[in-house]
């Protein structure tokens, strides 16, 4: 929380000019009109599963609501269809927008825990950088086991009809579980994502600090 | 009258020789119509049909010609005999296009031919050809009233034209409002930023304009006469007085920001880092003359916030305030938000809107402020508490929901006030606050009009001039002067000076028509006049009250006195005549009445049921002729006569036509109300208001009230007019024949 304080106090009162500097494509915000073609073209039904649609975290932004936004688990429920940004009045490329915000909550460290999406990314990104190929019966298995035990068998048990097709397809290899196929240099490929994953680090926190 | 020759034509033209039997109709017209002249022609709008009735006018002495063929609204110019009166019986669209080609309807068609000979005849017998306006003047100088943006394009406009300009402004400098801006609302490509107001060059061109005579600190202190022959007294502030002979007059004096003393919630009054647009404007030149910096008004420090606050005191629902939209407000305050960041962009600028409207190109506008940074920000300002040397702003954000939202430490605060028209004394406002005993009324006269009707020009709503919005935007109710500018409708520069080039043009045509005795829109061209038969007078002054556009004043003892020049021609002063002493050449009590008096009306056993329609040629006739031009098939039963405006029917024309046994009359006029659509603005209105009495006629006459039916009509309404006509039929079919048929 450390990084978080610091920012925060740095950009008191200007939390428009915190984003546009810090998140991605964030300089947009300023752009939006509020007239909400956004939300009325989001296929995830945002009515339910969102807290605030696009156009209201960006005027939350312009009053400097930063806690409420950047702990808003909103962002992280757009699924990069792009028809928000295709029929944008004002051009604002708003996924990416939602993206840019959902990495720098998540990166200082504001970011809903258990929220799935944020979740199955990180469970994503180990696994695939882990053998530099996907796992996908241990990928899924994950995400069934994310909020404990007993539900984790409930969702295996649900999906049992699925698994069994697939293995009898030939589609779903049972011994996976085992450890799976790798990447012929799989250290190779740990190396070169530790380092582009430095890059991105350095000057992100360069960015933060200066 | 003693020697008049009538000649009737009856076309055979397009499908009327086919469907009618005019052989019949050349009988009709000489047996039932009386006229000793009567032929029939097969393509009478053509050369030789033309050629033939001039022909007669002059080897026959033919005075009056009866044209059986179509509306009167087409042919126009073939059929324009200026020296001899002319009728138009519509065989055409009004006949055959509206009924089937089919046997059964044949011989109910044929009397609705029969009929409109005979009403045609009768008609042009009761006309003489319309001579002009004798009591005519021909000034060509414009007047203009007003010294600011709109004011200084008309008289450059006029003057380009070549007509001389004679312009009165009331300050002792011009440029009115756009004169104290520090800059302006682009209207160029790419609009991105404030432009020059270019006030400074219009004045030059002004002042460099021989053909424009200025009078500076001057007001009008009397205007008198009547279009192509005002004279105006124009008072200097050094006391002089000078008169001018005026053609036309535009009134351009614009509009005043609502008072911000009124808004004391929002801080107006209470703190000097509370301004309304004016006072920014005028910080902004300020500090465009020292350093640049805008500085707070409490203590001369750099203002590092500002709040703009839209729609103060504007939109009101509550009524206390204005409850209209001013419509430049929003550009305005774009513009000034970068004035703050054109010169540093740390400031910051935020506008609390409820909906931002940007007119014109204002929304590239829009785009540039968001990209300079400015914060808009969708909420309704509750309050604004100054403290110190700041102010914090207490509103709802609208799209957060959240009621307490507020901004702290707030440098300066921006009232978007709205405009309030300058456009002097409400004339109505002071006839029933006499009628109340209410003498005092506070503005000041701005023509000081010599009417009988009112010192200014008639108000419509909110204080801002009367005009036919849709039709004729400049008109005014007053004939020969126009309003052009804020003082009509809220406005911006740019509309503004769109404005003012349309108002001179109407102007110079009103000047030109009145010098040549014709009548201004919607009649133009019209050389018809009221004639008033003052032996009959019994000085009831319905007339002169109810003249919507202040034609007749009064003499001292009381008589009306008609200005010809002023008048328009509707008709009004006629339909409301107890007496039926005024009347037109070719329009009067008489013309329509002999028409109604020469219809045929079968007995009662007949099943033929006789329907009078009164339509106003300005909507409903063109609507009918329209309906005929879609073949909109409509009862055989109804009889149509075109009226110059509801306010022209006169009473009797109903009496009459229910004493001679008709079964129902329909009166088709204009929307009236705050919404009119009338083109005499208030005639439709004045004639419903005669006819809500005619409920009492009809008791007297022992018939039911749905004999006679108002309806508003509007030039669209070609599919409902016919649907309207039938279910009427209908509906007096169920009420019975009239009990006054065989009388």
């Amino acid at each position: 929380m450390s990084a978080n304080t610091a920012v925060a106090e740095k950009y008191r009162n200007n939390f428009l000019k915190e984003i546009e500097e810090q998140v991605e494509m964030g300089d947009w915000v300023k752009m939006c009109m509020q007239c909400g073609v956004c939300s009325g073209s989001c296929p995830t039904n945002f009515q339910s599963a969102w807290e605030h649609p696009p156009q209201e975290l960006f005027m939350m932004i312009r009053a400097g609501k930063r806690e409420e936004v950047l702990t808003s688990s909103s962002m992280w429920n757009c699924t990069s269809c792009y028809n928000c940004i295709v029929r944008c009045p004002r051009k604002l490329p708003i996924t990416h927008i939602m993206h840019g915000i959902a990495e720098y909550a998540h990166r200082l460290g504001m970011a809903p825990k258990m929220q799935a999406t944020r979740f199955f990314s990180g469970l994503f990104w180990k696994n695939a950088t882990k053998t530099g190929r996907v796992n996908e019966l241990k990928l899924s298995m994950g995400l069934y086991f994310k909020d404990g035990f007993v539900q984790g068998i409930k969702n295996g048990m649900a999906m049992q009809a699925v698994a069994l097709g697939l293995v009898k397809a030939g589609r779903l290899n049972v011994m996976e579980l085992l450890g799976g196929h790798k990447c012929k240099d799989q250290k190779g490929i740990q190396a070169m994502l530790a380092k582009a994953y430095e890059i991105e680090r350095t000057r992100k926190t360069a960015k933060l600090a200066g | 009258m003693a020697d008049i020759k009538v000649a009737a034509y009856i076309c055979k033209g397009c499908g009327l020789g086919e469907r009618l039997d005019t052989d019949a109709l050349v009988k009709i017209a000489q047996k039932d119509g009386k006229v000793p002249m009567a032929k029939t022609h097969d393509f009478l709008c053509n050369a030789d049909g033309v050629a033939m009735i001039k022909n007669d006018i002059a080897n026959e002495g033919v005075t009056h010609v009866m044209i059986g063929a179509c509306s009167r609204r087409a042919k126009t110019e073939a059929f324009h005999f200026p020296e001899n009166a002319v009728a138009r019986a519509n065989l055409r669209e009004g006949v055959v296009w509206i009924r089937p080609d089919t046997d059964e309807a044949r011989e109910t068609t044929q009397e609705m031919a029969e009929d409109y000979i005979r009403m045609g005849c009768a008609e042009v017998k009761a006309m003489t050809a319309p001579g002009g306006n004798p009591n005519t003047g021909g000034s060509k100088t414009l007047l203009v009233v007003g010294g600011g943006v709109t004011g200084m394009t008309t008289a450059i406009e006029a003057s380009k034209t070549g007509y001389p300009v004679v312009l009165v402004e009331k300050s002792g400098a011009l440029g009115g409002w756009a004169g104290m801006l520090y800059k302006r609302t682009p209207v160029h490509e790419p609009y991105k930023s404030p432009a020059d107001t270019g006030v400074a060059d219009l004045v030059s061109q002004v002042m460099g304009d021989s053909n424009i005579k200025l009078y500076l600190n001057a007001t009008i202190a009397k205007t008198d006469g009547a279009p192509g022959r005002f004279v105006v007294d124009i008072a200097t502030e050094s006391g002089a007085s000078h008169t001018e002979d005026i053609g036309a007059i535009v009134q351009a004096t614009g509009f005043t920001l609502y008072d911000m003393n009124k808004l004391p919630e929002l801080g107006g009054g209470k703190s000097p880092n509370v301004v309304d647009q004016a006072g920014l404007e005028a910080l902004a030149k300020t500090a465009a003359a020292g350093d640049g910096v805008i500085r707070r008004p409490s203590d001369g420090q750099p203002v590092k916030s500002v709040v703009f606050v839209q729609c103060a005191g504007q939109r009101d629902p509550t009524g206390t305030h204005l409850s209209y939209c001013s419509g430049f407000c929003c550009n305005a305050s774009i513009k000034q938000a970068m004035y703050f960041k054109d010169t540093n962009p740390a400031v910051d600028t935020t506008i609390i809107y409820t909906d931002l409207r940007t007119p014109g190109n204002g929304e590239d506008f829009y785009r540039s402020a968001q990209e300079k940074g400015v914060i808009f920000t969708k909420g309704k300002v509750a309050e604004v508490v100054p403290n110190g040397n700041t102010s914090t702003v207490k509103f709802k954000d609208l799209i957060l929901g959240d009621t307490d939202a507020a901004m702290a430490d707030v440098d300066l605060v921006v009232l978007a006030t709205g405009q309030v028209a300058n456009s002097g004394i409400n004339i109505d406002a002071v006839a029933e606050k006499a009628e109340e005993g209410v003498v005092e009324v506070k503005p000041i006269s701005i023509l000081n009009l010599t009417y009988r009707q009112g010192k200014d020009v008639p108000q419509l709503k909110q204080g801002f001039t009367d005009s036919h919005f849709i039709c004729f935007p400049y008109e005014t109710r007053r004939t020969g002067i126009y309003t052009a500018g804020p003082v009509r409708r809220p406005m911006d520069i740019a509309q503004a000076r769109e404005d003012a080039t349309g108002a001179a043009l109407k102007a110079i045509q009103a000047l030109e028509n009145a010098e040549l005795g014709r009548a201004a829109h919607p009649r133009s061209g019209d050389l018809s006049f009221p004639k008033v038969r003052l032996e009959g007078c019994t000085q009831c002054k319905r007339c002169t009250v109810e003249c919507p556009f202040g034609a007749i004043d009064e003499d001292e003892k009381r008589f009306p006195v008609f200005n010809e020049s002023r008048c328009r021609r509707c008709g009004t002063c006629m339909g409301a005549c107890p007496v039926r002493v005024i009347s037109f050449e070719n329009y009067s009590v008489n013309t329509v009445g002999a028409q109604i008096k020469a219809v045929d009306i079968p007995d009662e056993f007949s099943e033929k049921p006789r329907i009078l329609i009164l339509a106003c040629e300005n909507d409903a006739y063109p609507a009918l002729d329209m309906a005929g031009m879609s073949r909109n098939e409509y009862s055989a039963f109804v009889r149509i006569i075109p009226i110059r405006c509801l306010g022209s029917v006169n009473t009797i024309w109903i009496t009459d036509a229910l004493n001679a046994g008709y079964d129902g009359v329909m009166m088709m006029g204009c929307k009236s109300g705050d919404e009119y659509q009338c083109h005499f603005v208030k005639g439709s209105e004045l004639g419903r208001v005669r006819l809500s009495k005619i409920d009492d006629t009809l008791k007297t006459l022992n018939l039911e009230k749905e004999r006679v039916r108002d309806l508003e009509v509007a030039i669209t309404d070609i599919e409902r007019v016919p649907d309207m006509i039938n279910k009427y039929a209908a509906e007096l079919v169920a009420v019975g024949p009239s009990p006054f048929k065989g009388f």
